[in-house]
C-alpha cells in the first residue's frame, strides 16, 4: 500500500521544508518496523519547486493470516483477515493509518524541533493513494473531505478490464489537493478518514480507541457534517470483532465450503431493517397488531415461531396473561441476540420461567412445539423459498397444531408507496417472495382448509384504499376447538 | 409354589425383567444377588443410601435413595437390561412402586422371596459392624411383614413368583435365564409376511401359491409370517384358520394375533361380545366345524404372542403397528397396542376411532410389518408398511418378502364386505407427509455408517448446519447426497512447489493401492445432479410434484435461482442419458450424478468481485505508481536497496495471481458457455454406484458426453498410473506439469477401485469399519502452482513464503475427509435400498454439519 504527499515551494519556502516538516530526510530511503510489516519512506522528487513524500508498507500476508491462532484450524476469528488473498498488501487501508501515525508521529502531532515555526503554517499540499477502498464511493469520498477545505478528485478503478460487466471495484484513485491546510492537519484527516472510507469490519481496535478519535478529530471532526458517520464507523469494528469470533466461525466455514461470500448466509440478523416510516415504525404496529389477537384469542401459552431478535417476546413478557412464551428461530445468533435483549441471565426465576428460547427450524416437524394455545409466525414465511413452505406448513399447522396461528407478511402491493424502494424490488435482500393480498389469501385458505382451520384477514398499518394495507395478516383457529371447549366445560 | 425340600431348586427369569427380592434384613438378599446376578445388574437400597447422605444405614435417607433406586432402575429397563433391586421390599407399598416401575417401562416384575428364620436374621445383622446395634423388633416386623404378604404377591401383579425357604433352599437354588416369548431374533427366515385376510381363503390359497408354497411347505425353506386378522367379514374363516394353524403347527409359519382373533378367542371362551364387524359370519361358519376343531382353534388363539422380534432385531412383525420403545416388550399396554394400534381418541365421522399416525413419528432401526389398517397400497413409511390392502373390500391379498422387501400380491376375487368407510386415499404420510422431525438432525449426533462405524456430529456443527439447511438448501427429497471434502497431497518438499503428485503416488503407494487414475480438475464449482427420466418417475421415487430432478451445490444450494436453467440443464443432460441408452442399461429411472459446473465464475461472482478481482484491481492501480516513484527516487542517486527489486517481483505476482484466476472466468449468455463436466456416477434405482471402479465410470460418461449434443457436457481428462512403476509415475508427474504449466487447476488422484481399503487392517482407529482395514482416502488433490495463488496469495511462492507455508497440518482435513466420505457413502447406500427419507437426510445432514468442523480452509 502506498502513498504520496507533495508540495510545491519557492525560494522563501522551498518545497524540502516537506522533510523538516515529516522529520525524514529527503536524500535517504528509510525503513520502520510496524506491527505488520515494514514501512518504508522515500522521496521520489526533492527540490526547492516541488518536493514528494512517498510512504510505502510491505505487509506480512502470511503472518497476517497466521497470527495468533491454532494449528491448521482455520481458528482466526476474522474470515476476512484470514484469507492469503488479501487486498491488505495493496490498498490503503486502516493497516495505512496506522504506519502513517507511527512513522510521521511528531508531523501528525504538529511538532517540529528544528523548525518549530514550519508546522503553523499551512502550504499547497497534493495527497495521492492510488488505491482507497471507499465504501461509499466517489460521493462520500467527496463529503468527507471536502468540508474540510481539500479538493478531492475520486476516480474509480475497475474491477477487471477484461471483464467491463462487473463494473468498478470499491476502490479509487484519491488525489486531495489543499493550499490552506498544514501538514499536521492533512495527516489527521487521513489518520481518521481512511479506516472510516474502508469500513472493513475487521480491525484490531484497542480500548483507546475513542481518545485517539478525539486526539486526531480535534479541531474539525466537532463541525464536520458527516461527523455522525465518521464516528459510528470508525467505532463499529470494536463489537463487530467480539460478534464475529463468537458466533459467526461455523457458518463461515460453510460459507467457504460453497464459494460463497459469508455475508450470503450469515444474514439471519438484518444489519438494517425495512423500509421504516416515522414515527411509528411498522415493525411497531405489527407488534400491537399481533398482541391485540393473541389476547382476543384468549391464548396464554404462545409460540414465536422465527422470533428473530426477540422484539415480540419482549412484549409477550409485559402482559402476564401468556404464562407460557417460547420464541424459537434457527439463527443461533439471533437467539444470542434476543438472549441478550431480554437479559434472560439476570431475570428472576418467576419471569424466567415464562420464557424460553430454542434453535428449531419450520423445516422439520418438532415435538417440543406441540400443545400450545397460540403460534405467531410474524415476517417468516416471506424468507423460505416457496418450494419449502409446504415442510412449514406442515410443521406448524399439521403437527404442532396451535388452537391459534397468526401470520404476517409484506403486501406487494404496497411497495409503491415506499419512496426509497425501486420497482419490482423486494423490502428485504432475504425475502424470497412478497405476494398481493389475493396471493396470500389464496395461499391462507388452502392451508387452512388442508390442516382444519378457519381463517380470516386483518390490515396491518394504513389501509390504502387502492394497494391496501403495508403488512397483511391471517388468524388462523384451529376448526376443532369448539368441542374442545365444549369438552372442557363438561369436565369442568 | 413348591415347598418339598430338593436340591437345586431351578428358577426361570426372563432376560428383560425387573426383579425384585423380598426378604428381612439380614436374610442374605446381596449374596444372593451377589451369586446370580451380574454386578451391574443389582441396585441395592443401602448403595443409594449412601450415595445420597455418605451412610448406607441413614434411614433418614430412605426417601431419596428410592428416588435414586427408582431413577436408575428406569434408565436401566427403558436401555432393555434386566434389573435386580436388593431391598428389604416387605411391605405392599414398596413393592408397588416396583411393579408401576415395571409396568412404566413395560417389562415383567419377578419376585424372589428369600424366607429365612429371624435367628440367622439376627445373627448375620451381629457379625456386621454397620448393623450390631439394629433392635431385633426391626428383624421381627420385617418377617411379619413378609409372611402376611406371601399370599398377595402374584395378585399384587408378579409375573412369577418364587418364594426360597431357609438357608439350604437359598443356597442350593440357581437362576435360569429365559428368553421372552416375543424374541426370536435368531430365526434369520428368509420369510414371506401376509396380510390381513379376513376369511379370503381363496385368495389365500393363490397368495401362497404365487409365493411358491406348495401345500402350505415352500422348498426353499421360507417361513410364512401372518399379521392377523385372519378370520371376520370373508367368505371362509374356517379355510383360512385350518391352512393358518397346520402351517403354524408344522412350524412353517408364524402368526400374530389381530384384534379379530382376539374377540373371537374371547368368544369361544365364553366372554360377551358384540357380534359387530363380520364376526357373526365366522361364527355362523364355524357352526359345521366339529367341537375338536373349535377347541383347536380356542387353544390356537389363546396362544397367540402379541408380536415378533426377527431376523436379529431387524424385523418387527405384528398386527397394528409398535413404536419402538414397545419392541420386545411384555406388558398389557403392548399387547393391546400390537392388536389395536394407537388412537388419537377421537372418533371419525363414521363412528370409527381416529388412528394416531404413529408411523410417521417412527425412527427406529427394525422394520416394523404389520397390518390393520387398510390401505390402496402397501408402501414403506419410515421404515414400517402396512400389509392390509384391503383383501375383503375387493382390494388386494400382500405379501413381503423378507429380506428382499419385495410385495408379492393377488387380487382379490370380488367384493366380500363393505367397508365402512372408503379407503384412505394415500398410504399413511402420503406423498407430501413424509416429515422430518428436528429429532432427526439436531443436537449431538453419532450417524452409523457401514464403511467407519460411528460417525459424529457435534451440537455447534449441527446447529450451523440447521440453519443452512432450512434457510437455503432445496427440498430434501430431491437433496440425497451432499459430496464430501477431499484433502491435498502431502505438502512437496520440491523446490518452489507446495503441491506435487510425487507426494500422492507415493501416498497411495504405501497404502497399498497400485492403480491410480489422475483426473483433471475442472475449475468450476462442485454440483450434483438429480436427473430422473420424467416429472412422473421423480414424483414416483422422490415425492415431488414438478421437477424432474435438482441441480445443487455442495451445501446444498440451489445452484440456479431460475428452476426454468436447472430444468433446462437437466433436460440436455436426460437426453444425453437417454441417447446413450442408460436408462436400460442401468435399469433405472434417475440417476444421481456427481459433477463440476463451468465457469467458476458463474457462482463465485460475489467472491470474486468482492475478493479476488479486487485483489486484482487494487495491486493493479497500486503498482504503476509505487514502482514510478521508487524509480524516481532511484535515479535521484536515493539508495532504495533492495525495495525496487522486491516490488517489481511483487508486481509481477500480483499480475500472474490475476492471470490465474482470470482462466477460470468467462461470459455466459444464457446457458452459451456454461459446462458440465461429470465425474462420478453415484447411484440409480437400487444401486449406489460408488464402488464402481473409475475406469468403468469413466465409459460411462464418456458415452454420455458423445451423445450430448448440446455442448453441455465436457469430458474428463485422465491418466492411469501404476504407484509402483517409477516410469509411470514419472509419466503422471509430466502430465501434470504440462496441464498445469498451461495454468490448469489441477488434477485428483484416485484409486482406480474407488471404494478402498489399506492393507493393513488397524481396526483401533476412528475411520476404520468393517474388519478389513482402514479406509483410504477416495481421492487427493494436487493443485497446479499457479492455481494456488488464488489459495495462498499472490505472493506464496516466494520463498520465505513458501518455508512458512510448508507447515500445515493435514490430519485433521484427513479424518474429516474420510469421514464425510463415510457420510456420503452412507446416505448413498440408504437412497439405493430405498430407507426412509430421515435415514437418508441424517447422513446427508451430517455431511454438511462436518463441513462447519474447523479446518484450514486452504486445504
Amino acid at each position: 500500500m502506498f502513498l504520496t504527499i507533495s508540495t510545491r515551494g519557492d525560494a522563501a519556502h522551498p518545497a524540502t521544508d516537506l522533510g523538516y516538516l515529516l522529520h525524514k530526510h529527503p536524500g535517504k530511503a528509510q525503513k520502520f518496523s510496524t506491527s505488520h510489516g515494514t514501512a518504508h519512506v522515500f522521496y521520489p522528487e526533492a527540490d526547492e519547486q516541488r518536493c514528494t513524500a512517498a510512504l510505502l508498507l510491505e505487509i506480512d500476508t502470511v503472518a497476517l493470516v497466521r497470527r495468533g491462532k491454532g494449528k491448521g484450524r482455520g481458528g482466526a476469528p476474522d474470515a476476512a483477515l484470514a484469507q492469503y488473498v488479501n487486498d491488505r498488501p495493496y490498498a490503503a487501508s486502516s493497516l495505512l493509518a496506522v504506519a502513517l501515525s507511527g512513522v510521521f508521529s511528531s508531523a501528525l502531532r504538529g511538532v517540529c524541533a528544528a523548525r518549530p515555526e514550519l508546522p503553523q503554517r499551512a502550504r499547497p499540499l497534493r495527497v495521492e493513494v492510488p488505491a482507497l477502498p471507499a465504501r461509499g464511493g466517489p460521493g462520500l469520498v467527496h463529503r468527507l473531505f471536502e468540508p474540510l477545505g481539500w479538493q478531492a478528485t475520486a476516480e474509480p478503478v475497475p474491477l477487471d478490464t477484461e471483464f467491463p460487466a462487473w463494473g468498478d471495484s470499491r476502490y479509487v484513485r484519491l488525489v486531495l489537493e489543499s493550499e490552506r491546510l498544514t501538514l499536521a492537519e492533512a495527516l489527521r484527516h487521513l489518520y481518521v478518514l481512511l479506516p472510516v472510507l474502508d469500513d472493513a469490519k475487521h480491525y484490531w481496535v484497542s480500548s483507546d480507541e475513542v481518545d485517539k478519535l478525539l486526539r486526531a478529530g480535534e479541531g474539525w471532526l466537532p463541525g464536520h457534517p458527516e461527523q455522525k458517520l465518521i464516528t459510528s464507523r470508525y467505532l463499529s469494528r470494536r463489537w463487530s470483532l467480539t460478534r464475529q469470533a463468537t458466533e459467526r466461525l461455523e457458518l463461515v466455514r460453510l460459507a467457504e465450503a460453497d464459494d460463497s461470500e459469508v455475508e450470503e448466509i450469515d444474514n439471519a440478523v438484518a444489519e438494517e431493517t425495512e423500509t421504516e416510516e416515522k414515527p411509528t415504525p411498522l415493525a411497531v404496529r405489527r407488534r400491537e397488531a399481533i398482541l391485540a389477537a393473541l389476547r382476543e384469542s384468549g391464548a396464554a401459552r404462545v409460540l414465536d415461531l422465527g422470533c428473530g431478535q426477540g422484539q415480540l417476546v419482549q412484549e409477550l413478557l409485559k402482559d402476564t396473561r401468556f404464562t407460557e412464551i417460547v420464541g424459537l428461530d434457527v439463527s443461533a445468533r439471533a437467539l444470542t441476540i434476543a438472549a441478550r435483549r431480554l437479559k434472560l441471565d439476570r431475570m428472576g426465576e418467576r419471569q424466567a420461567s415464562r420464557v424460553r428460547l430454542l434453535q428449531g427450524s419450520l423445516a422439520y416437524t418438532d415435538k417440543r412445539l406441540k400443545g400450545y394455545d397460540a403460534a405467531v409466525l410474524s415476517e417468516v414465511i416471506e424468507h423460505l423459498d416457496l418450494p419449502r413452505l409446504p415442510a412449514l406448513e406442515y410443521a406448524v399447522f399439521g403437527a404442532a397444531r396451535p388452537r391459534t396461528v397468526l401470520v404476517t407478511t409484506p403486501n406487494a402491493e404496497y411497495n409503491v408507496r415506499w419512496e426509497t424502494l425501486p420497482a419490482g424490488h423486494v423490502r428485504h435482500g432475504d425475502h424470497r417472495f412478497e405476494w398481493t393480498r389475493e396471493e396470500f389469501r389464496a395461499w391462507a385458505a388452502r392451508v387452512a382448509e388442508l390442516h382444519g382451520y378457519d381463517v380470516g384477514f386483518a390490515p396491518v398499518g394504513p389501509d390504502d384504499p387502492e394497494v391496501g394495507p403495508p403488512t397483511q395478516m391471517a388468524l388462523f383457529h384451529r376448526n376443532d376447538t369448539g368441542n374442545d371447549t365444549e369438552k372442557e366445560a363438561k369436565a369442568a | 409354589m413348591t415347598e418339598t425340600q430338593q436340591e437345586g431348586r431351578v428358577l426361570p427369569v426372563t432376560d428383560l425383567s425387573l426383579v425384585v427380592l423380598v426378604g428381612a434384613s439380614g436374610s442374605g438378599k446381596s449374596t444372593f444377588a451377589r451369586r446370580h446376578f451380574k454386578p451391574t445388574e443389582v441396585i441395592s437400597s443401602d448403595f443409594c443410601r449412601g450415595l445420597v447422605s455418605d451412610d448406607e444405614n441413614d434411614q433418614g435417607a430412605t426417601r431419596d435413595a428410592f428416588d435414586v433406586l427408582h431413577y436408575i432402575a428406569g434408565k436401566r429397563l427403558a436401555a432393555g437390561r434386566r434389573t435386580v433391586v436388593d431391598a428389604t421390599s416387605v411391605q405392599q407399598d414398596s413393592r408397588r412402586q416396583l411393579i408401576e416401575l415395571a409396568k412404566k417401562y413395560d417389562v415383567l416384575p419377578v419376585a424372589i422371596v428369600l424366607d429365612v428364620p429371624e435367628e440367622v436374621c439376627a445373627e448375620r445383622n451381629a457379625a456386621r459392624t454397620d448393623r450390631a446395634d439394629m433392635p431385633r423388633r426391626v428383624i421381627q416386623r420385617h418377617i411379619r411383614e413378609l409372611r402376611r404378604s406371601l399370599r398377595h404377591l402374584e395378585r399384587e401383579g408378579f409375573r412369577k413368583v418364587h418364594v426360597l425357604r431357609g438357608t439350604e433352599q437359598i443356597d442350593g437354588a440357581t437362576v435360569v435365564t429365559e428368553k421372552r416369548f416375543n424374541d426370536l431374533t435368531h430365526l434369520t427366515g428368509p420369510f414371506d409376511i401376509i396380510g390381513d385376510i379376513h376369511g379370503c381363503s381363496a385368495e389365500l390359497q393363490s397368495l401362497l401359491g404365487k409365493l411358491g408354497y406348495v401345500d402350505g411347505v415352500h422348498p426353499d425353506g421360507r417361513t410364512a409370517v401372518f399379521v392377523g386378522d385372519l378370520v371376520d367379514r370373508g367368505p371362509d374363516s374356517p379355510g383360512v384358520l385350518r391352512r393358518v394353524m397346520s402351517m403354524v403347527g408344522s412350524g412353517h409359519a408364524l402368526c400374530v394375533p389381530g384384534n379379530h382373533e382376539n374377540k373371537y378367542g374371547r368368544y369361544l371362551k365364553g366372554r360377551k361380545v358384540q357380534h359387530t364387524h363380520g364376526l357373526a359370519e365366522t361364527i355362523a361358519q364355524m357352526e359345521g366345524e366339529s367341537e375338536e376343531f373349535k377347541a383347536e382353534v380356542r387353544r390356537f388363539l389363546d396362544g397367540l404372542v402379541s408380536h415378533y422380534v426377527l431376523d436379529g432385531g431387524k424385523l418387527v412383525v405384528c398386527h397394528a403397528g409398535l413404536p419402538e420403545k414397545y419392541h420386545g416388550r411384555t406388558s398389557g399396554r403392548v399387547r393391546s397396542h400390537a392388536l389395536y394400534g394407537d388412537t388419537t381418541g377421537e372418533t371419525d365421522e363414521f363412528g370409527l376411532p381416529v388412528r394416531y399416525p404413529w408411523a410417521e413419528d417412527y425412527r427406529g432401526r427394525a422394520a416394523v410389518v404389520y397390518g390393520h389398517t387398510p390401505v390402496p397400497q402397501a408402501s414403506w413409511l419410515n421404515n414400517t408398511i402396512c400389509l392390509d390392502t384391503g383383501a375383503v373390500f375387493g382390494g388386494r391379498l400382500t405379501a413381503l418378502r423378507w429380506p428382499e422387501r419385495e410385495l408379492v400380491d393377488v387380487p382379490a376375487e370380488r367384493v366380500w364386505y363393505e367397508p365402512t368407510r372408503p379407503l384412505r386415499a394415500e398410504a399413511p404420510g402420503g406423498l407430501d407427509g413424509r416429515p422430518l422431525d428436528l429429532a432427526d438432525v439436531y443436537g449431538r449426533r453419532a450417524v452409523e455408517t457401514r464403511h467407519a462405524g460411528m460417525v459424529a456430529v457435534r451440537e455447534e456443527n449441527a446447529a450451523a448446519a440447521l440453519e443452512v439447511m432450512s434457510r437455503f438448501a432445496i427440498d430434501p427429497r430431491l437433496l440425497p447426497y451432499l459430496p464430501p471434502t477431499m484433502a491435498p497431497t502431502a505438502t512437496s518438499r520440491v523446490d518452489g512447489y507446495l503441491e506435487h503428485p510425487e507426494e500422492a503416488f507415493a501416498q497411495y503407494a504405501r497404502d497399498g493401492v497400485e492403480r491410480v487414475v489422475c483426473e483433471e480438475k475442472h475449475m468450476g464449482s462442485r454440483a450434483v445432479a438429480l436427473v430422473c427420466r420424467d416429472a412422473e418417475a421423480a414424483a414416483k421415487r422422490f415425492g415431488v410434484q414438478g421437477p424432474t430432478g435438482s441441480l445443487y451445490t455442495r451445501t446444498g444450494r440451489p445452484f440456479f435461482d431460475d428452476e426454468q436453467v436447472t430444468e433446462e440443464i437437466l433436460a440436455r443432460l436426460r437426453s444425453a442419458v437417454t441417447d446413450a441408452g442408460l436408462w436400460d442399461e442401468l435399469a433405472t429411472d434417475w440417476l444421481l450424478v456427481d459433477a463440476e459446473l463451468m465457469p467458476w465464475s458463474l457462482k463465485a461472482a460475489g467472491l470474486l468481485r468482492g475478493q479476488y478481482a479486487a485483489v486484482g484491481a487494487a495491486s493493479g492501480a497500486v503498482f504503476p505508481g509505487a514502482l514510478g516513484a521508487l524509480e524516481a527516487a532511484a535515479a535521484r542517486g536515493v539508495d532504495v536497496g533492495g525495495l525496487l527489486e522486491r516490488q517489481r517481483e511483487r508486481a509481477a505476482d500480483a499480475a500472474a495471481f490475476t492471470a490465474a484466476y482470470r482462466r477460470y472466468c468467462w461470459i455466459t449468455d444464457g446457458l452459451d458457455g456454461v459446462h458440465l463436466a461429470p465425474f462420478q456416477l453415484l447411484a440409480v434405482q437400487g444401486r449406489s454406484l460408488a464402488a464402481l471402479p473409475h475406469d468403468e465410470q469413466l465409459a460411462l460418461i464418456d458415452r454420455l458426453v458423445e451423445h450430448d449434443g448440446t455442448r453441455l457436457l465436457r469430458t474428463t481428462r485422465r491418466l492411469y498410473v501404476d504407484t509402483g512403476d517409477p516410469e509411470s509415475v514419472r509419466a503422471g508427474v509430466d502430465w501434470w506439469l504440462e496441464m498445469t504449466g498451461r495454468g490448469g487447476e489441477g488434477m485428483v488422484v484416485k484409486p482406480v477401485g474407488a471404494v478402498v481399503r489399506s492393507g493393513s487392517p488397524r481396526s483401533s482407529e476412528a475411520e476404520s469399519g468393517g474388519g478389513e482395514g482402514r479406509l483410504v482416502q477416495p481421492g487427493i488433490k494436487c493443485r497446479g502452482r499457479e492455481y494456488l495463488r488464488i489459495i495462498y496469495g499472490p505472493e506464496y511462492t516466494r520463498p520465505d513464503n513458501l518455508a512458512r507455508l510448508r507447515q500445515r497440518f493435514l490430519n485433521h482435513k484427513r479424518s474429516l475427509a474420510l469421514r464425510e466420505y463415510a457420510l456420503g457413502l452412507e446416505a448413498l447406500d440408504r437412497l439405493a435400498e430405498g430407507e426412509p427419507l430421515w435415514r437418508v437426510h441424517e447422513a446427508v445432514f451430517g455431511v454438511l454439519a462436518l463441513e462447519s468442523e474447523p479446518v484450514d480452509p486452504r486445504l
